[in-house]
């Protein structure tokens, strides 16, 4: 094979990998990529859709009607969110705090979330939850930070 | 005094990388020896001020000096002596110090190290070092002074976030930022030889060790951080796809390209402009995870509380570095005299598709990591990427990859032959196959992805030796005396990378083996037992227990086998007090090469415990493949025609060779 040819194949072969992963990329961003929404945002959004809400968990709502079972409510101070999570909460969930949880809506104002997220360090606040609640004008405090995970399932 | 001393050695460093970079690459320019000759005094004189004011912060740490912002918001007096140790860098300003301490110091080595390089070559790089160290160290000084001091000074400090305090704090940060930071010799080598417009393989064989030290350290930086993550998050998670790990990935994924590629840049004299787009690459990464950790523009564990001044300052560094190490490369490297061609079927070639795949999979990941970033500053839409979006992207470059890895090992350097690669590779390609089909068949089915990993695994193992294996019976037969003294006889660095693959694959078959493990999550009273597994743990109590700065919920545990009671272990709920927050210590017991993995949650009102129980088989390979990949590196390290001061035997050697005439194949 000449010099040329040896250098064409291999940009022939650079080009069909690229190609193959751009296409992969392309195909996982449209089908796996979840939005993360605030109480109030959720007019628009269609039931059975996966989603982020964040925002401060109400005071007096969490029960845990049977183990390993939570319900609480998800609020900015202008709406609410029911959730229901199945499994472990993190350390750091608790009344009042800044809380992400991650599900399926399953009616309007009603998530089935199978991953919940707190905060990593009482002194921070997740950023969505930070920038969800300065927009409804209920946030003081400075920029915030970290999360806690909870288990995927 | 000792603060002060150190914040004054730290503006002292700042004008010294000033100087560093201004007198060397100024004197390259005039070709004038005595302004090249200030390079190396200058990178020493540099390392130590940083040095001595590291020492500074440290001093005040340990001696819990809460006259200062950074003790107060950072320490407790009550705090146990390691973490007042590691607390230095358990916190944004600390972490940056560290990051230029060991910028400094690696600066400093190769100010003293590799003896035969050419001074102008070696002050250049020293003065493109001190330039990323002066842009680092004044980003300190404005935006993030670990020194800025409190008056009045309170009586006590607001304790360490309880998560990092842990022994994880003392090994991970440092490792990682090794690595991080390492690749930082690397690039400025790469734009040294832009520069000076000379690029042979006698540049890959000054930098090669380098990168191999980098590489070391990021793989078990990177390795140390996700097993932290596992035993300390409380439910035996060890990889998230968290923007901050892809942070650490990408660079690791282009520095294990740059780690091939200098290989055969420095055997064959080829891929030279490729190696050191890959230079300016890693470390480029690098920054930009310093960019994405330090900057807050993320939510992670990593951040720190951060403003938004220290972001745009970094990200002016950001643009600053890779943007004009990107415009000298398009400027320069076309000067630069290309390399050899090869045949497509030889071990350069199949190192040139290791290449491709390594640098595809980093591009996933840069856009998994990247895009939300993107699409949230555009249309203000928030998004999160999660591990889907790598199981489509990242999984199906990885795996062809991965069989690869052995083919290339068995190919010949120039021409190899893929028959004879294959026939070497039937033992390898057998066991991997024969595993497969025994799990589908006999022991226990399990998910299909998780089979062919395991098959996958095992061909990698053996197929990392069957090189070694062949060129231990190829020079003839022998007794074991013959055997042992040629296995001592061949280069470590094969020994090295045989090691390096195998440890890859005994890292491939930990994360296949995660597909059959067991997970129990359920409330337990004191007294009952569960299955998990082949083991039955059962609740003997709980009761409360004070630790030194934190009283904790402690739920024992006996664990036992076919009814055999064979130890105890005690996770626990801690509470800390200072700052009101809650931490879950799982308990693990390793059984063989797998973990049981017992985490508490909420206690419950009729006097149960919610417990999360797994049992993980095979999962410490999982990291300790990453430690023999390190141990691989290590040896390779060690080889004598790889470490640092063979550079100069190897030029002289050269003399006699014309240029660009290519290294001798071994």
């Amino acid at each position: 094979m000449t010099r040329r040819g040896r250098r064409l194949g291999l940009i022939a072969a650079a080009l069909a990998v690229l190609a193959a992963a751009a296409f992969m990329m392309l195909f996982a961003l449209r089908d796996s990529i979840v939005f993360f929404k605030s109480p109030s945002e959720l007019g628009e959004v269609k039931a059975g859709i996966r989603l982020r809400i964040g925002g401060l968990v109400k005071e007096g709502s969490v029960n845990r009607p049977e183990p390993q079972v939570a319900t609480f409510t998800i609020t900015d101070r202008a709406n609410d969110v029911k959730v229901s999570y199945h499994g472990a909460l993190p350390d750091l969930f608790r009344e009042g705090q800044g809380v992400v949880a991650e599900g399926v809506l399953e009616a309007p104002g009603f998530l089935r979330a199978d991953t919940v997220l707190a905060k990593h360090d009482e002194r921070y606040m997740p950023r969505e939850v930070v920038d969800a609640l300065k927009k409804q004008g209920v946030w003081q405090g400075g920029d915030a930070v970290p999360t806690a995970v909870s288990p995927p399932k | 005094m000792i603060v002060e001393t150190g914040h004054y050695a730290l503006v002292l460093a700042f004008s010294v990388a000033l100087f560093q970079t201004i007198l060397p690459l100024w004197g390259v320019s005039r070709r004038d020896d005595g302004l090249i000759g200030t390079a190396v005094p200058l990178a020493l004189a540099q390392f130590f001020l940083v040095l001595l004011s590291f020492a500074a912060l440290t001093y005040a740490h340990v001696a819990s000096d809460f006259s200062l912002v950074n003790v107060v918001e950072n320490s407790h007096s009550a705090k146990p002596l390691i973490y007042k140790i590691s607390g230095v860098w358990g916190n944004h300003e600390g972490s940056m110090m560290l990051w230029v301490l060991i910028l400094a110091l690696f600066g400093g080595l190769a100010a003293v190290c590799v003896p035969a390089m050419p001074q102008a070559l070696r002050a250049a790089a020293l003065g493109v070092q001190a330039s990323i160290a002066a842009a680092f160290l004044l980003f300190i000084l404005v935006t993030s002074n670990p020194f800025a001091r409190l008056d009045p000074a309170p009586i006590e400090g607001q304790d360490l976030n309880p998560i990092l305090q842990d022994p994880g704090l003392a090994i991970h940060p440092p490792l990682l930022y090794v690595g991080y930071v390492g690749f930082s010799i690397a690039f400025s080598f790469a734009i040294a030889a832009l520069i000076e417009g000379r690029l042979d393989a006698a540049w890959a064989r000054w930098v090669r060790p380098w990168v191999l030290v980098a590489w070391i350290f990021l793989t078990l930086g990177i390795a140390m951080g996700s097993y932290w993550a596992y035993y300390t998050l409380g439910w035996g998670g060890f990889w998230f796809w968290d923007p901050v790990e892809n942070a650490s990935l990408m660079p690791w994924l282009a520095g294990t390209a740059l780690l091939h590629s200098i290989a055969v840049m420095e055997k064959r004299d080829a891929l030279k402009i490729w190696t050191v787009f890959l230079a300016l690459l890693a470390f480029s990464l690098s920054l930009l995870g310093t960019f994405l950790v330090r900057s807050g523009v993320l939510t992670s564990v990593h951040a720190f509380a951060s403003d938004p001044t220290r972001g745009i300052f970094i990200l002016v560094i950001l643009v600053f570095f890779i943007g004009g190490s990107l415009g000298l490369f398009a400027w320069r490297a076309p000067l630069l005299k290309p390399g050899g061609i090869f045949a497509p079927v030889s071990r350069e070639g199949a190192l040139i598709l290791n290449n491709l795949f390594l640098t595809v999979s980093c591009a996933t990941v840069f856009v998994g990591t990247l895009y939300p970033l993107v699409l949230e500053s555009l249309t203000g839409a928030k998004i999160s990427v999660g591990a889907p979006y790598y199981s489509w992207t990242f999984l199906p470059l990885a795996l062809p990859l991965l069989a690869l890895v052995p083919i290339g090992q068995s190919l010949a350097w120039k021409r190899g032959d893929l028959l004879g690669a294959a026939q070497r590779l039937t033992v390898a390609f057998g066991c991997g196959l024969g595993a497969a089909v025994l799990l589908l068949a006999a022991v226990r089915p399990g998910p299909t992805l998780g089979v062919l990993a395991v098959g996958l695994a095992i061909y990698l193992i053996i197929g990392a030796f069957s090189e070694i294996f062949s060129r231990l019976r190829g020079r003839g037969a022998g007794g074991a005396r013959q055997w042992v003294g040629r296995a001592f006889g061949l280069p470590r660095s094969a020994w090295g990378t045989a090691l390096a693959h195998a440890g890859l694959g005994l890292s491939v078959l930990g994360l296949a083996a995660t597909g059959w493990g067991v997970e129990r999550i359920l409330p337990l009273h004191p007294g009952e037992s569960v299955e998990v597994g082949p083991y039955q743990v059962t609740l003997i109590g709980l009761f409360p227990r004070q630790g030194p700065n934190f009283h904790e919920t402690v739920a024992r545990v006996s664990l036992a086998a076919n009814g055999q009671i064979f130890g105890t272990l005690e996770p626990s709920k801690r509470q800390f007090t200072v700052r009101q927050m809650a931490t879950t210590e799982a308990g693990i017991r390793t059984l063989g090469l797998g973990q049981l993995y017992i985490s508490p949650g909420e206690q419950n009102g009729d006097g149960s415990i919610d417990l999360r129980l797994y049992w993980k088989p095979l999962v410490t390979l999982i990291w300790g493949g990453a430690l023999v990949m390190g141990l691989g590196g290590l040896l390779s390290l060690s080889d004598r025609r790889i470490r640092l001061g063979a550079a100069r035997r190897a030029r002289n050697n050269r003399r006699a060779l014309t240029p660009g005439q290519p290294q001798p194949a071994e």
